[in-house]
This record gives structure tokens, sequence and C-alpha cells, in this order.
């Protein structure tokens, strides 16, 4: 169905709309009466009105017609090549489509070529059909919208309005739309627990593999979670023995001892760190840190694997550096500089300064950063997928391989042929339905830590 | 000198500049603090009274790009000469701020922050003795007795700005600069903090900028006029008030402008 050219005439009228608006409402506002809206508010009033009832009827059409004409379609195919099912009609209807674009194909019968004839005519009516019932209900939104415009008709309020609902709508759509993500992580992860009882979940063995008969031995893999979670608080534990001093410190060098110039250079480049792919992160760790790290332990004696947990988390810290390190400058630069002042003019120190008075005082600011980069660290996957390795290990050596949740939710999506009622692909969704509980968690925390420190000044 | 001399000269600037940049904000000050008596700066908003304030304690050294040049001493040391510590100085030369700033922290940690941070007292009661006597000093013991350990924010602004004094005190310094300290109070507050100054005078070198010129008259023995960066005039505040000698400051606080 030729779309397009709609679509462009609706436009193209609206923009007559808002013209003869703001026209019809200049003449009116040139009898000197006071006039309740600006000629730009009529304007917009008139292109609205030509606008958005046409936009409903398009879509609405658009949407319906396609159906009619396919199911018009094939009822005109004789009795012997009525398609059975949903499968076969599916091919008839390609097949036509494609015969009416004159694609080069030859009909599989003269059914077909009959067919995808009427076809034409159908498609082409139906476009004309469309064009009249939208750009009819645009002339008339035109016609009836600009006879309105009078000295006391109130268009500015109607057009407030109409974009107080479209924002409106705009913030619903966001919030829709997450909570259907959530819904359904909810409903995928109980079909998952119907079929693997919920303390296999929560066990220590992470063993996927099925068998494929049930008459098997193992005929259930084993999900027990809790390695991936430990693989997932260990790496993230590693990354904020990173961050989290270099970021504080950065903050409080660039907040407190910095020039102004220094700054000024300094406070972009640490956010060009933030602006690095983690793809590119990962693939720093698993080329240059991954094997420096191998080969350090193993000079030390240690046995180290290529994938380890030391790799993963100080690529995954040096990552999260400007996270901790702008939220903490803001949290620093938040404290009022009469206190910095009030402890400077007793005689302390800067340093002193800085651990007495300022520090305490951004603790609650600083505390919220370090919770929102904590969740960063758990929800972060193409660091771990590509260096952390996917050996589930319980295990406090940080140069062997550990797993996490987020490393085996891709595993488990991207792992093989498997069709998606099976458990080892279930799994992803409570494994995501977990990380989204935890990071949550986190969230709702660094919040209102964050929330109390917007308090403690004001 | 000999400190305990009451008449002695405390403080003494010699053709003081400062220079926020390029542009001059200070110029040519020359005056003499004297170690028993409260000195007013007054004088329009914006003609350096606070600036040259803060140089007495070195506060402008926070400020990027502000430059002080000339002699200013405290007890004939130089106070921007390579010997003195500036950490030391702020220490013998107090501060209290325009609007009230105590830490976030309790009344009692508010007053011992100091004593602490200079080692002046390493035990308990010790340090107890310190709160308590600069607390009494600043006429807020008796409000603030009972609940030493509420947080110092939670007081009223009048005895937020006392505790800020008696924070100033706790560390025992000579000079006592107040920046306008009576600018975000009320009427009642305000003449509780100049019952407090008269107390103090003789004990503490005091210097207060001050916006209103009554309360310059009420607290004050020297009064120092700033006029577009200048020092119009200095002298006994009986004799500015009631016969000044420059037309300027007659046409300041008669209010022909400000």
């Amino acid at each position: 169905m030729q779309i397009w050219p709609v679509i462009f005439a609706l436009v193209l009228l609206s923009l007559v709309g808002f013209a003869v608006g703001q026209w019809r409402a200049t003449v009116v506002l040139s009898r000197n009466e006071y006039l309740h809206s600006r000629p730009g508010h009529h304007g917009w009033y008139t292109a609205l009105i030509t606008f958005l009832p046409a936009l409903v009827i398009l879509i609405a059409v658009s949407f319906y017609l396609p159906h009619t004409i396919d199911a018009a379609t094939l009822e005109n195919l004789p009795h012997n090549e009525q398609p059975v099912d949903a499968l076969s009609r599916q091919v008839a209807l390609n097949e036509i489509q494609s015969l009416s674009q004159h694609s080069g194909i030859l009909p599989s019968s003269p059914a077909m070529a009959e067919a995808a004839k009427n076809y034409e005519v159908r498609l082409r009516q139906a476009t004309l059909w469309l064009a009249i019932s939208v750009l009819g209900t645009a002339i008339i939104g035109l016609v009836v919208s600009s006879s309105q415009i009078t000295t006391q008709f109130k268009a500015r309020s109607i057009v407030e309005a109409i974009f107080m609902g479209g924002l409106s709508l705009s913030s619903v759509i966001a919030i829709l739309i997450t909570v259907g993500i959530v819904l359904s992580l909810l409903f995928e992860s109980i079909r998952f627990f119907e079929k693997v009882p919920l303390l296999n979940f929560l066990g220590t063995s992470w063993s996927t593999q099925m068998a494929i008969r049930s008459d098997q031995v193992g005929s259930v893999g084993s999900f027990g979670a809790l390695p991936l979670i430990y693989g997932t608080a260990f790496i993230s534990l590693i990354a904020m023995l990173v961050a989290v001093p270099i970021g504080l410190m950065s903050a409080i060098y660039l907040t407190q001892y910095a020039s102004l110039k220094m700054r000024r250079i300094l406070k972009p480049v640490l956010e060009i760190l933030a602006g690095v792919p983690t793809v590119v992160y990962g693939v720093f760790a698993v080329i240059t840190i991954a094997p420096a790290i191998r080969a350090w332990g193993q000079s030390m004696g240690i046995d180290a694997t290529s994938d380890s947990a030391l790799a993963a988390g100080l690529v995954m810290g040096v990552m999260i550096i400007p996270f901790m390190s702008s939220m903490s400058d803001d949290a620093l630069t938040a404290v009022p500089q009469s206190m910095r002042d009030g402890s400077l003019a007793l005689g302390a120190t800067p340093s002193e300064t800085i651990r007495k008075v300022l520090l305490p005082a951004a603790l609650p600011g600083i505390a919220g950063s370090f919770l929102l980069a904590i969740s960063r660290a758990i929800g972060e996957t193409m660091i771990v997928v590509m260096a952390a390795g996917q050996a589930a290990n319980l295990t406090i050596n940080p140069f062997k391989s550990v797993t996490t949740v987020t490393v085996q939710i891709v595993a488990a999506l991207t792992g093989g042929d498997e069709t998606f009622d099976s458990p080892r692909t279930l799994v992803a969704f409570a494994l995501g339905l977990l990380l989204f509980i935890i990071t949550l968690l986190l969230n709702i925390i660094a919040l209102r830590v964050v929330k109390k420190y917007r308090e403690a000044y004001d | 000198m000999n400190k305990q001399d009451v008449s002695a000269v405390k403080m003494t600037a010699l053709n003081c500049n400062v220079y926020y940049n390029e542009k001059q904000a200070i110029k040519d000050v020359t005056i003499d603090i004297r170690a028993d008596e409260v000195t007013a700066f007054i004088g329009p908003s914006g003609c350096g009274k606070s600036t040259f304030l803060r140089c007495l304690n070195r506060m402008n050294d926070t400020i990027a790009g502000c430059r002080v040049t000339g002699d200013i001493k405290l007890d004939g040391e130089d106070i921007y000469g390579k010997a003195m510590d500036v950490v030391q100085l702020r220490a013998r030369v107090g501060m209290v701020f325009q609007k009230p700033n105590p830490f976030p922290k309790s009344i009692y940690e508010n007053i011992a922050y100091g004593p602490r941070i200079h080692g002046l007292i390493s035990n308990k009661t010790g340090l107890d003795e310190v709160v308590k006597n600069s607390l009494q000093k600043a006429g807020l013991w008796e409000e603030v007795k009972d609940r030493l350990n509420e947080s110092g924010t939670a007081l009223s602004g009048g005895q937020q700005q006392r505790l800020c004094i008696a924070r100033a005190i706790a560390v025992n310094p000579e000079v006592i600069l107040m920046d306008e300290p009576c600018s975000a109070l009320d009427p009642i507050a305000t003449a509780k903090i100049e019952e407090l100054i008269e107390e103090l005078r003789g004990r503490y070198a005091i210097v207060i900028v001050t916006h209103n010129m009554q309360q310059a008259a009420r607290v004050s023995q020297k009064t120092a006029f700033f006029h577009l960066g200048s020092m119009v005039e200095y002298g006994a505040t009986t004799d500015i008030f009631t016969n000044p000698r420059k037309e300027r400051t007659k046409d300041y606080i008669t209010g022909r402008y400000g």
C-alpha cells in the first residue's frame, strides 16, 4: 500500500492549517479587540485538529486494510486451491504478492495469476480509500477548526491541554514498556520454575547439560545459581576495590586541590572513560590484561587460568572509575563553601578540612555513588563475557575463572539450537529476574541515601 | 611590643593593596588594630571592607586570582612572610562569617573541632572543660548544656552564630574577625551578639565588618570608613559619627548614599 504520499499530504495539510489558523486569527486581531489566544495558538490549534483525527484514522485503517485485502483475495481462489493451514496460507499470500509486484516469477497456476491481478486492483482501491478517508478527515478538521476562530475562542487552553496530554502519554508509554518487560520476565521465570524446582535454582551446582532422553542419568540439569551470584559479587568486589579509591581520590583532587585550569582539562578526560564502549574494555581485558595477569600469576607459582576474575574485575573497575569520581565530585561540590571556610578559618589544614568536614558532610552522596557504581558492576555484561570465563567456580582465588549471572544469561540464549521452552533457555529469564531484583534493591537504597543527603543542606 | 600591654597595637597594615586578577579591590590601606578595642569597618556594599578583613587571616588565599601586596603584621610579624604558617596564623586570628556555618556535627564536636586539630587538649575531661568554657564565653552554655550531642545545624540562626563564635574562641585566638555577623539574624539575636562582643572586648582584639552604622556606633571604639576600595577615614568611633573630617564619610553616615 502506498502510504507515504498520504502521510506527506497530511503533513502538508496540517502546515496549511497552521498558516490558515494564524492568518485568520491575525485578521480577527486587527479588529482591535481583545483576543483570548495569540495567533500562534490558533495556528497550532488548526494544525492539530487537522492532523490528529486524521492520524488516528490513518493508523486504524492501515492496520485493518491489509487483513481484509488478504482475506478477500484468498476467498476468491477456487475451492481446490484454498489454503488448508496457516503455513500454506502464508505461502499462497507470498506468491500472490510477488506476482502482483511483477517481480518476474511465474504463477504456479492460472488461478494464482488471476488472484494476483485481483489483489493489485483491491490494493489500489484500498489506497484510494485510505487517502480519501484520511485527507477527508483532515480537510473537515481544517475547515471546522478554522471557522471556530473568534476573539474569545480558547485555542491556547486547548493546544496546551493537547500538548500536556502528549507529554503524559509519553511518560505512560515508558512506564508501560518497563512494566511489560518485568511481567514478561516474571512469566517466563514462572515457566522455568514449573520445570526446575526453586531449591535446585538456589543450589551450588551449575551444570546445565541435560540428557537428551529422559531415561538417561541426570535428566534434569542442575541450575544452582549461587556460583553465578558469587562470581558476580566477587568480580564486583574487585572492581569496586579499583574504582572506589581511585574515583574518590580523583574527585577529592579535582574538587579541592586542582587549579581551575587543571580541572577543566582533567574532568572531561575522565569522563571520556565513561564513553568508551564496554566491548572495547572487554577486548582490552582479553587481549592485554588477562594474558599479563596469567603470566604474572604463573611467574609467582600461582596456577592462573587465561580467563580470570582478576582480569575482568580490574578492567571493570577502570570502567566504573568515572561514575564513582563524577558522582563523588558532585557530592563534594555540593558541600557549601562556608563549611570549608569555617574549617580553614579555625586553622585546619586543607587535608584536615577534607577528612573531618567535607568527607563526612558528603558521605551520604558518596555512599549513593558507591551503590550506583555497584549496580552498574553487577549488571555489566560485555567485559565479563569476554574475560571472566564460563566455569561456575566457587573460589576465592582471583586468578581462577569464575562466571557471572550476566555471562550465563548470554550463554543460555546464544548457546545452541535449543527451543524456547527448555529449562536451559528459560533459565535466562529466571537469572534476569534475579539480577533485576538485586539491582532494583540497590538502586532503591541508593536513591534513598541520595535523597536523605539532599535534605541535609538547604 | 609587649603582649600584656592593653594599649598595644595587635595588627598593622601598611600600604595594603588587593587585586582580584587585574582588578584592584583594595587601594593602599594603612591601619592599626588595637588589642583592647573593637574596630568596625563600615562602608557601602562592594567597598572592599570584607575583602580587607579576609586579608587579616589570609582567607583570601583560598580565592583563585587574589593577590595581596603591602605589609600586614600580627605582633610585628609579617603574616604574608615566609616564616608565617597560614595554619598557625588562622589559629591566632579566628573568623566568624556572615552566614552562620556550623559543621553538620554535634554542638560538642563543633567546639571540640579546633582544639582537637591543634592538639591543644588530648584528654576527655580537658576537652569537656574547653567546650563548656567556650560556650559560656559565647553566652550559649545555659541554652545548650543539656543537648550537646544534638546537631549544631538544629539550633536557631542566632544560636548558630554564637556557636560559631564559641568555636572560634575554643582555639584561643588573639584576634577575632567578624564579617557582618548579624546580617542574617533577627533584632533579638543581633542584640545578643552585640552584648557578647562587648563582653569579649579586651580579651580578644575584635574587628567587625558591618552594614549597620548603628551597630558600629554601639559596639566599636574605632571605626574605619571604606569607599571604593580605599579607607577614607579612620578614627575613634565617636569622632567618625559625630564629627567626621571627610565629606564622603559625612555623606555616608548621614545616609546620603550607600
